[in-house]
């Protein structure tokens, strides 16, 4: 009895879901496709939704220049800090005359 | 640091401040309007990226054929600026190419042979950091193929059909477009001078230490 | 000058012909790439537009850079390649023998692997075999130029496993895109020939740039 309890739930819970699983809410019915376009209606200019915005697009470009570069400018900066302190480390042992 | 390296700076600054006046002022373009001022400084950039790969690829034949030292910190240095500079190329004209174009990237000639000119800047610089002893004269034997390119990106627009404006735009540019081009390039071009300088600088520190460090285990 | 290249060219093949190593290592991994390319890229039965020729390129260039640093550890085990700088022959007349080996390998290759992307594709690979013939050759000679010259570079580097892709597949760029789009029109039922001789020409030109280059340069890449 007791091992056969948990396939008895097991088929339970089967027979429970099994009528609710076949009753999924019926898909809304989609719309037909859109008539087929006959001709072309020209515009001289888009209406303002469709049209992508090109300051956003400009001030990202003139933005990552001026980051690359001031990125830039740190990097070597930096990198010329530590050589030039380890120079000057280095020279100033030398001077002195010893070394550890 | 020589003398002239602070004013130049200065003037430097002063210009690049004093560029976006210029590009407000020029005209839109009419087919593609606001985004189009990101040509001034894209064609620039694109231009001292060119130039780059050139120096680097001179210098590296004059390391590889003369062995002065001198040749090999230009050549390292001016990789180093190809990369940003194709960095900033290949930033600044997706972002218009996005508005103009429809799409962020096509795989046109100008574009691809770009792209690869940009890989071969970034695999010298990988080269010279990881690659062992030897490895300054294996980049420049590669920055000789990059060089070789060059021409290639340049000539590429006008003899392919591609999706990006073609060399006869600059020359052809009205007054006031062309005002703000050329005084960005001018921009640019002081900027490159005084970036490889710095660079260079660095180098030659580092070949310093190298030597005073030689000097010691004597 | 070419009896070196040609002494070195054979000594190759004797070292090669003798265990077949690289040689069938090079062509299994060039089949397996192929059927890799082409489990993953079918739908539905059939291979995307253009996949035969694209297929066919990427797998010549996987395996040609496995030959290249196969070939070139070779030397570098029992350091050949310090005996024959050392020896009193050109420097361009050795590359130049590398070079003729490395290509020997890749048509080999490609000899097996043409008629195979043929079969899985379906494509009429043979219908212009002259063309055909040319392309592959000409871009096997651009390809191997420039990888004979930078695995012979990298012999004494470190990471050079990783770095002869680093340093080869950006500058060939060009001549794998011409060998495809000359493949692919000439796998297309009513392709223009007019347009595989252009490529081909291209292919041809970057041909001789990169020789050019590489024996220019050969001989101070290799000295100390």
């Amino acid at each position: 009895m007791q091992r056969s309890l948990p396939l008895l739930v097991l088929l339970l819970a089967l027979f429970v879901n099994g009528p609710a699983a076949a009753q999924q809410p019926q898909p809304q019915p989609q719309p037909g496709p859109p008539a087929a376009t006959d001709e072309f209606v020209p515009i001289s200019q888009l209406p303002a939704q469709d049209q992508l915005p090109a300051a956003p697009l400009l001030v990202t470009a003139y933005a990552f220049v001026w980051l690359a570069l001031f990125g830039y400018l740190v990097s070597v900066g930096r990198r010329l800090g530590k050589v030039q302190r380890e120079v000057d480390r280095l020279e100033s042992d030398i001077a002195r005359g010893t070394r550890t | 640091m020589p003398k002239w390296f602070m004013p130049l700076v200065g003037i430097n600054a002063v210009m690049f401040a004093a560029a976006p006046f210029l590009i407000a002022r020029a005209d839109y373009e009419s087919t593609m309007g606001l985004v189009q001022k990101i040509f001034y400084f894209h064609m620039p950039s694109a231009s001292m990226f060119l130039l780059s790969a050139v120096v680097c690829g001179i210098a590296s034949a004059r390391f590889l054929f003369g062995g002065s030292p001198r040749q090999d910190r230009l050549a390292y240095a001016a990789a180093e600026l190809a990369v940003l500079f194709g960095a900033i190329t290949l930033v600044t004209g997706p972002l218009w190419a996005r508005k103009a174009w429809g799409v962020w990237w096509a795989w046109d000639v100008r574009l691809t042979s770009s792209l690869m000119g940009w890989m071969v800047a970034w695999a010298y610089l990988l080269v010279r950091k990881y690659g062992g002893p030897g490895s300054d004269k294996l980049a420049a034997g590669l920055a000789l193929f990059g060089m070789a390119n060059v021409p290639f990106v340049y000539i590429s627009v006008n003899y392919w059909r591609t999706i990006h404006p073609k060399t006869s735009v600059v020359p052809t540019l009205p007054a006031d477009m062309g005002a703000a081009l050329w005084f960005s390039f001018a921009c640019f071009l002081l900027l490159f001078i005084l970036l490889l300088r710095v660079r260079v600088h660095l180098e030659e520190q580092r070949a310093k230490l190298d030597t005073l460090y030689l000097s010691l285990d004597d | 000058m070419i009896r070196t290249a040609w002494l070195i060219l054979r000594k190759d093949l004797t070292v090669e012909v003798r265990s077949l190593e690289i040689a069938y290592t090079t062509l299994f991994f060039a089949i397996s790439c192929v059927l890799f390319f082409a489990f993953a890229l079918v739908k539905e039965g059939k291979a995307p537009e253009d996949g035969a020729a694209g297929i066919l390129w990427i797998s010549i260039a996987f395996a040609g850079t496995l030959a290249l640093g196969r070939t070139f550890e070779r030397e570098r085990q029992s350091e050949t390649l310090r005996a024959l700088l050392m020896a009193p022959a050109d420097r361009p007349a050795i590359y130049v023998g590398k070079l003729l080996g490395i290509v020997a390998l890749l048509v080999a290759a490609e000899v097996v692997l043409v008629p195979l992307v043929a079969i899985l594709f379906q494509a009429p690979l043979l219908s212009h075999p002259f063309w055909l013939a040319a392309v592959l050759i000409s871009g096997t000679i651009g390809f191997a130029a420039v990888g004979t010259l930078f695995s012979a570079m990298l012999v004494r580097a470190r990471s050079r496993d990783v770095l002869l892709p680093v340093l080869l597949y950006p500058i060939t760029v060009p001549v794998i895109i011409a060998g495809v789009r000359a493949t692919a029109e000439l796998l297309q039922p009513d392709g223009e020939l007019a347009l595989v001789r252009f490529w081909v020409a291209l292919l041809l030109a970057l041909d001789v740039v990169f020789v050019t280059l590489a024996l220019w340069t050969f001989e101070p890449l290799m000295t100390d």
